[in-house]
């Protein structure tokens, strides 16, 4: 398959004129106006291309479509259907918007049902991510930190412990952790799912990783002969220098413990306690089997209503997280 | 006499900086023992013992485990994640391979565009994707539904034959796009040098994809294999929640991860579902480890 890809890109891009929006027809040009399109350019026109090696191609571009149509077209399906009422739902094509335009009344409804349960589940997700995710976000800071920075007894052997727990199945653990807290009185409560989430072997690994290439050694060595404590220079000097990475690792949190349906589902019996993942596929459940409700408009509204933060997040953060993949995925 | 003196504050000071690395890290290790190392510990604790209706709980050694690998249940489930592995994950990467390395070729428009759109369904709950996918499948009001009016077919994605595919499809759709952002990162990596050099010897764009580029991302192809095999044996949020939508199709034991679930929760059967796991998590860490000796392998030659 990529074999297939990489002919088009050895094929289109020395067929296609350089920089231009070439039509379908322009892959067909002969090697002469070819050669003659790529000296043809005047010297004065150069800066009008950014980049002079870099040639367009058509062939590139229709497959990145495909992909992209593929990525998105259930989102798209999604935002119009959030706006047709139930009836519409099914009496119209999912493809295109209905005869009425419902999407305010949806939510009007999705807000308001069950004396606005799905807000109660929207803040509870918001308390989990900022508990969960935020203390995940800092103990592995912390602790990749450590590791990183120091050297200290013990410290090969967390190495390969957290490097072995990556490749343990969370959902392995799940039902002994449900088991354990049950015992201490733990179920369903809030604490149940925050305190299995702010444990992230990959994102300790993560932060390890930044903090080895983003601090170095020698501002550290300065701060202390200037007196400083090594938690002063933690909270001042490198937290400021390991900040795209921090972000990152925040951000990936935030999706995990966003979209965590898993360890909420076997932890919590009490609706009032559900995260939006959990409520929606409560009201799923009531759309579906013998004694349905007629909700499912509802229950695309209010998926459409708990993707949208998330998404917000992923897009207004994307500089930092790009980067601080990169890193990330270099080392490993 | 003066020299030792003078060498004491140096020596606290040393091995205070040598406790201090471990204070940082102390905090993520108190909890990391807790939610990690004290479940694991209990599960094998757990997986030593039956419970029975009448005598009560007693210590049964290897039985667990002698029960679970002859038990057809799991044998299915594991089947069942095992084909999942090998036709989801190969077509999974080399997506996201294509994608990565037609990004990287810079070769097109809307390049920023392209990366975002393919990388925003990893953002989207599992939750919701099934939902999003299970309604599209639908015949009724679905796209399916649509494609069979305008086609005069009645094809059904919720049907037994193909039913693994619909779901090995909702999880490719959620992961391609992380995967191909870190295929993406680690050809970014490569220097410009390699390109430079290619480009004097006259190398084409295949030979560079073959001999610069694709060598360049083996070790994270290697990662996101290893992510992708803990991911297909943990296969449990799609199938679970489709369930709901084809209750006839879906068993409680589908997947060995909902077969776990189902005999703790509503079998109350904790102990042989403690021994189904720690069997699950040696199979994943020993096939995670072999991938990463080839991978590694190959690398080095």
């Amino acid at each position: 398959m990529s074999g297939d890809v990489s002919t088009h890109a050895g094929t289109t891009a020395s067929t296609t004129s350089a920089g231009t929006l070439a039509s379908p027809s322009g892959t067909r040009t002969t090697g002469a106006s070819r050669a003659k399109g790529r000296q043809g350019v005047a010297p004065g026109y150069e800066h009008l291309r950014p980049d002079r090696h870099i040639h367009r191609s058509v062939a590139l571009t229709v497959v990145m479509i495909f992909f992209a149509i593929y990525c998105l077209l259930p989102l798209y399906w999604l935002v119009v259907n959030s706006t047709k009422d139930y009836g519409s739902l099914l009496s119209s094509s999912g493809l295109w918007f209905g005869d009425s335009f419902q999407l305010f009344a949806n939510i009007g409804e999705v807000l308001t049902r069950k004396d606005g349960i799905f807000v109660r589940w929207f803040l509870n997700t918001i308390i989990y991510v900022v508990v969960g995710a935020g203390g995940a976000t800092l103990l592995a800071t912390l602790g990749g930190y450590g590791m990183a920075k120091f050297s200290f007894p013990g410290k090969k052997s967390v190495f390969a412990v957290i490097l072995g727990a990556i490749a343990i199945p969370g959902t392995a653990l799940a039902v002994p952790t449900f088991l354990m807290f049950s015992s201490l009185g733990l179920t369903n409560t809030m604490l149940s799912v925050i305190i299995p989430a702010l444990v992230s072997p990959f994102g300790f690994y993560l932060m390890w990783i930044f903090a080895q290439e983003s601090v170095p050694t020698e501002v550290l060595e300065a701060a202390r002969v200037d007196g400083s404590s090594e938690i002063r220079t933690f909270a001042t000097i490198s937290v400021r220098m390991m900040a795209p990475g921090i972000v990152t690792v925040l951000l990936f949190a935030v999706v995990a413990t966003w979209n965590n349906y898993f360890l909420p589902l076997i932890m919590l019996r009490s609706e009032s306690l559900y995260p939006l993942p959990l409520g929606l596929q409560a009201w799923n459940l009531e759309a579906t089997g013998v004694q349905a409700s007629p909700i499912y408009h509802l229950v695309i509204t209010a998926s459409l209503l708990t993707i949208i933060p998330i998404v917000v997040a992923f897009l207004s953060l994307q500089r930092f997280w790009q980067n601080g993949l990169s890193a990330g995925s270099v080392k490993a | 006499m003066s020299s030792v003196v003078a060498e004491r504050p140096g020596q606290v000071r040393k091995v205070r900086r040598r406790l201090t690395g471990l204070w940082f890290t102390v905090p993520f290790l108190l909890v990391f023992v807790f939610v990690f190392i004290a479940p694991l510990a209990y599960t094998i604790w757990l997986s030593l013992f039956q419970t029975k209706l009448i005598g009560g709980t007693s210590f049964v050694g290897a039985d667990n485990f002698v029960a679970v690998f002859q038990d057809p249940k799991f044998w299915e489930g594991l089947g069942r994640v095992s084909l999942f592995l090998l036709v989801q994950v190969p077509v999974m990467l080399a997506m996201a391979l294509v994608a990565a390395l037609v990004i990287d070729s810079a070769r097109l428009h809307g390049i920023r565009f392209f990366r975002i759109a393919m990388f925003l369904p990893y953002a989207v709950p599992s939750v919701a994707a099934v939902l999003m996918w299970g309604f599209m499948y639908g015949e009724r009001f679905g796209l399916v539904g649509n494609l069979n009016g305008w086609l005069g077919t009645d094809f059904s994605v919720l049907s037994q034959q193909w039913l693994l595919v619909g779901i090995g499809n909702i999880v490719t759709w959620s992961f391609m796009g992380y995967n191909m952002l870190i295929l993406y990162s680690s050809l970014k990596a490569i220097s410009p040098e390699l390109y430079e050099a290619a480009a004097l010897d006259g190398a084409g764009q295949l030979r560079i994809v073959r001999n610069i580029k694709l060598p360049a991302v083996q070790g994270s192809i290697v990662v996101a294999v290893i992510f992708s095999i803990i991911g297909s044996f943990q296969l449990f949020n799609e199938p679970n929640i489709m369930q709901k939508l084809v209750p006839n199709l879906i068993s409680t034991y589908y997947t060995p991860n909902m077969y776990a679930y189902n005999l703790s929760f509503t079998g109350q059967q904790v102990n042989y579902a403690a021994a189904l796991a720690i069997i699950m998590g040696v199979v994943t860490a020993v096939i995670a480890y072999v991938v990463q000796l080839r991978g590694n392998r190959e690398a080095l030659k």
